[in-house]
């Protein structure tokens, strides 16, 4: 037992040495209390349509999310309607048509987001040479990501710290590794008006946009809990009963 | 989870040997399920995918489409044709007698309006797609269209007139979304 | 009926195809009534989970090839399509992507073990050896496999790795440029790994299916190393084993199971969710964490071509364990010098995968280097001379006396305490 203690503290620091590997690279985001987290969280419906109203108004610009399609935001609770409405708010390229051309048409749930640019290259002549990346996947893209996310979006400060010199066309961040990122400061207190009156300041809007990109991330998180939670329960049940079978066969020979 | 307990016969006797068959038998009982519900998943994967069923509709522009030409559209993966009819065509269509009909359907619900049919353009043979969409194709002895696989004749309303075919060409669900706009699926 | 194999089935069917085919009897003779040593502890399952976690792999893999697109431009998105839109391609993916780490950590254990109750011995030996070979195919195969998803550890991976054979002397930059079939890592490159990837499980069946039947020659080695005496030594596989190792594998289970729901990416590298670029190289390049000590093997050697060649070689010392370890006896139970060298072993594979996840600098470098020549050392030089200067405790008689405590019993006892139940 003592062995199988010691094997399993070894194994342990084994597996956790990625982990501890990457928290080395950037100052440690805060961790932040999300309805998402822990093993059993859930999306907070709610927050992550204030987020994808965020997305829509401020990030989108840039940032593409080509994973998406809009039929997706039914997993946030839009109603069929909306997504529609949504949907056709964009031009989507669509053909070639009976004369050989591509043309733009109305977008239809059925499409992925509309991104920003047609391409990589476009979108770096679009952005002094940097690449606005698509944000589909983001939270899993980064260590400790929805933390990282949060703690990007708030980290802006408008002064570099005393000694550090400024960068030309750079922007001073506390949480980006290096501090210095070419995106500007993206959230400003009431920049984005949320139907449901929740007041819009930096600090929320990070958070909404952040619940809105784990569930972009991870749609089938709550699905694959729930399955998780019954599969473990019945797995658990199937353990004792072959346990009590093993021990009433094996009991008979010691007789 | 396979190799569970079934056949433990043999070993014991008694009260114990009852109590560990029911208990072998529970445990072999509930792994089964278990291997049953791991099935599902995989079963389940090989159907439509989110983003197949997405992308389950068509809109197609009526108005370029004269009266006498047909187009063919495709919805599913499939071909979908539809005809302009002229009204000699309707007429046909609509002068034949049920009985004479292997697959008894008047042609009134076969359309939505009388000039536009929309069918799919599967042969319910065996899936081949039937000649008669473009002006030079054999179109069978009824005007219609003619499956060059096994000859089977349809009329100008799609339906099977002779040959091995056992049912009239299948209508796709569609709405008129304006006068000259139909949505199918 | 000449020729007809004679059948003792009483069940018509089964006699008839047993007579004609007698697969029935094989398995009656092979897993029904196999005599298996009766005492095995709980490490004595690790074979059979490693079996299952063949299947289950090959399964997932079957079901994932349905809907993957071996593409540089949609292999990503083909994989997120897997993850989104296919039903329940989440669970099979990420099963297939956990169950790869379950694979390692179930082989490695079963590789442990048998380090340590010396299975690879005499009359053992080729039966050790097929188990490297799996070993190998392994690894083949599961570095083939992170390529597939093409994110950028993935092509990372995959560039770093087969530029290892370009250490070879002469030939080696022909080399890398046929295994890539280009001069990079591309879509031919690609296209060629995934085709492998899904050929090498079967070979890995076939020589699993090798391994089984030189054990089946051999009978199975036991936590007290020493042959059955006979009979009364053994049980017969089924229900006793059979029953044991579903109790095994239903635990393991709930492991697996609370990885692939609850952590499914904590095994992972989340650069690997971002689309392979191959003009950004990721800041910290890392294998997945089974490659880790021999990773740390390769980085500890400052020369290109040792390193390559000592990472090798830390697999291939294994092919000729058995001729290495001098010592007639199996158990470490009953070798008191060579036991806390083997824990020290343990400890320096641990202490090699812990720095293969750091960067190569400072400290790292050093620990690197004193578990590489550990490693090395345990097989060359320690197994090796305490052979003849080992005097190992005396051997107990046969199994039953040790069982029913006749003899000296003093540890094993206490250390398998379900046998008692």
């Amino acid at each position: 037992m003592r062995r199988l203690r010691l094997v399993a503290l070894a194994a342990s620091l084994l597996l956790a040495a990625p982990a501890a590997r990457a928290a080395g690279e950037a100052p440690k985001p805060p961790p932040q209390d999300w309805s998402f987290g822990g093993l059993f969280g859930t999306f907070d419906r709610a927050s992550a349509q204030r987020g994808f109203l965020v997305y829509k108004q401020v990030c989108a610009g840039c940032h593409a999310m080509k994973q998406l399609a809009y039929r997706n935001l039914e997993g946030i609770g839009l109603s069929q309607a909306e997504i529609r409405a949504i949907a056709a708010e964009y031009m989507i390229m669509d053909g070639p048509n009976d004369d050989g051309e591509m043309f733009e048409r109305p977008g239809r749930p059925s499409d992925r987001f509309r991104s920003p640019f047609p391409n990589v290259q476009a979108a770096r002549a679009a952005n002094n040479g940097a690449y606005p990346v698509d944000l589909s996947l983001i939270i899993k893209a980064r260590p400790d990501g929805a933390n990282y996310i949060h703690a990007l979006l708030t980290g802006y400060r408008d002064e570099p710290p005393a000694g550090v010199e400024p960068m030309e066309g750079m922007h001073y961040n506390a949480y980006f590794p290096g501090h210095w990122i070419a995106m500007a400061r993206p959230l400003h207190d009431d920049q984005v008006e949320y139907p449901d009156g929740t007041p819009a300041t930096t600090e929320q809007m990070a958070r909404d946009v952040t619940t809105f990109l784990a569930w972009a991330a991870e749609p089938e998180l709550e699905q694959r809990r729930a399955m998780g939670v019954r599969v473990i329960l019945f797995l658990i049940v199937l353990a004792g009963l072959t346990y009590g079978v093993k021990r009433k066969i094996w009991a008979e020979l010691k007789h | 989870m396979a190799e569970s307990t079934t056949a433990a016969h043999g070993h014991g006797g008694g009260a114990g040997g009852t109590r560990r068959d029911f208990l072998s038998l529970t445990a072999t009982a509930v792994a089964g399920v278990g291997v049953a519900a791991f099935a599902w998943p995989f079963i389940a994967s090989m159907n439509p995918s989110a983003s197949v069923l997405a992308l389950a509709s068509t809109e197609v522009d009526l108005a370029p489409i004269a009266e006498g030409q047909a187009i063919t559209v495709m919805w599913r993966g499939k071909p979908v044709f539809v005809r302009h009819r002229s009204a000699a065509e309707i007429e046909a269509a609509r002068q034949v007698p049920l009985s004479a009909l292997p697959d008894p359907q008047p042609d009134e619900a076969r359309v939505q309006r009388p000039q536009w049919l929309v069918m799919v353009g599967v042969c319910t043979h065996l899936g081949c797609v039937p000649l008669g969409q473009r002006p030079t194709d054999p179109k069978g002895d009824f005007g219609g269209w003619f499956c060059p696989c096994h000859g089977s004749h349809y009329d100008t309303s799609g339906r099977i007139r002779r040959g091995p075919a056992p049912a009239n060409l299948e209508i796709p669900p569609y709405t008129f979304t304006s006068d000259s706009v139909i949505r199918i699926g | 009926m000449v020729g007809l194999h004679k059948s003792d089935f009483k069940n018509p069917v089964v006699r008839w195809i047993d007579e004609r085919l007698p697969i029935p009897s094989l398995l009656q003779k092979e897993y029904a009534q196999f005599p298996t040593p009766k005492n095995f502890n709980y490490f004595w399952n690790f074979g059979a989970l490693a079996m299952v976690c063949l299947v289950v792999m090959i399964v997932t893999g079957i079901f994932l090839a349905m809907h993957y697109t071996p593409h540089t431009a949609h292999a990503f998105d083909s994989v997120e399509r897997i993850m989104r839109d296919v039903n329940y391609g989440w669970l099979i993916r990420y099963i297939h992507m956990n169950g790869a780490s379950m694979f390692f950590i179930v082989v490695y254990i079963h590789i442990f073990r048998g380090l340590y109750y010396g299975s690879y011995k005499a009359p053992r030996e080729l039966l050790w050896i097929l188990g490297v070979v799996i070993l190998l195919l392994m690894m083949a195969t599961a570095f083939m496999g992170y390529v597939l998803p093409w994110g950028q550890m993935s092509f990372w991976g995959a560039t770093v790795i087969t530029n290892l054979f370009s250490a070879i002397p002469v030939v080696g930059d022909d080399i890398v440029v046929w295994l890539w079939g280009g001069f990079s890592v591309d879509n031919p490159t690609l296209n060629r790994f995934f085709s492998l990837h899904y050929l090498l499980p079967f070979l890995i069946v076939g020589v699993v299916f090798l391994h089984v039947v030189a054990l089946h020659i051999t009978g199975s080695n036991n936590p007290l190393g020493i042959e059955p005496k006979g009979p009364q030594d053994t049980i017969p596989f089924h229900p006793y084993y059979t029953i044991k190792d579903s109790f095994g594998l239903v635990v393991f289970l709930i492991v697996f199971a609370f990885f692939v729901f609850f952590a499914p990416n904590y095994l992972g590298h989340p650069d690997n969710y971002i689309e392979a670029n191959p003009l950004v190289t990721p800041a910290h390049i890392v294998p997945e964490w089974y490659f880790l000590p021999f990773y740390a093997i390769l980085r500890a050697v400052p020369d290109k071509l040792g390193g390559v060649v000592l990472m090798f070689g830390s697999i291939f010392v294994l092919f000729v364990l058995p001729w290495l370890d001098t010592s007639p006896v199996r158990s470490m139970k009953f070798r008191p010098l060579a036991r806390p060298f083997f824990w020290v072993f343990v400890l320096s594979c641990l202490l090699l995968g812990y720095c293969g996840a750091m960067p190569p600098e400072g400290i790292w470098v050093v620990l690197s280097r004193v578990g590489t020549a550990y490693y090395f050392l345990y097989f060359l030089v320690i197994l090796p001379v305490l052979g003849k200067l080992e005097r190992p405790l005396p051997l107990p008689v046969s199994i039953s006396e040790r069982v029913l405590g006749g003899g000296p019993v003093p540890a094993a006892a206490a250390a398998k305490p379900m046998e008692k139940a």
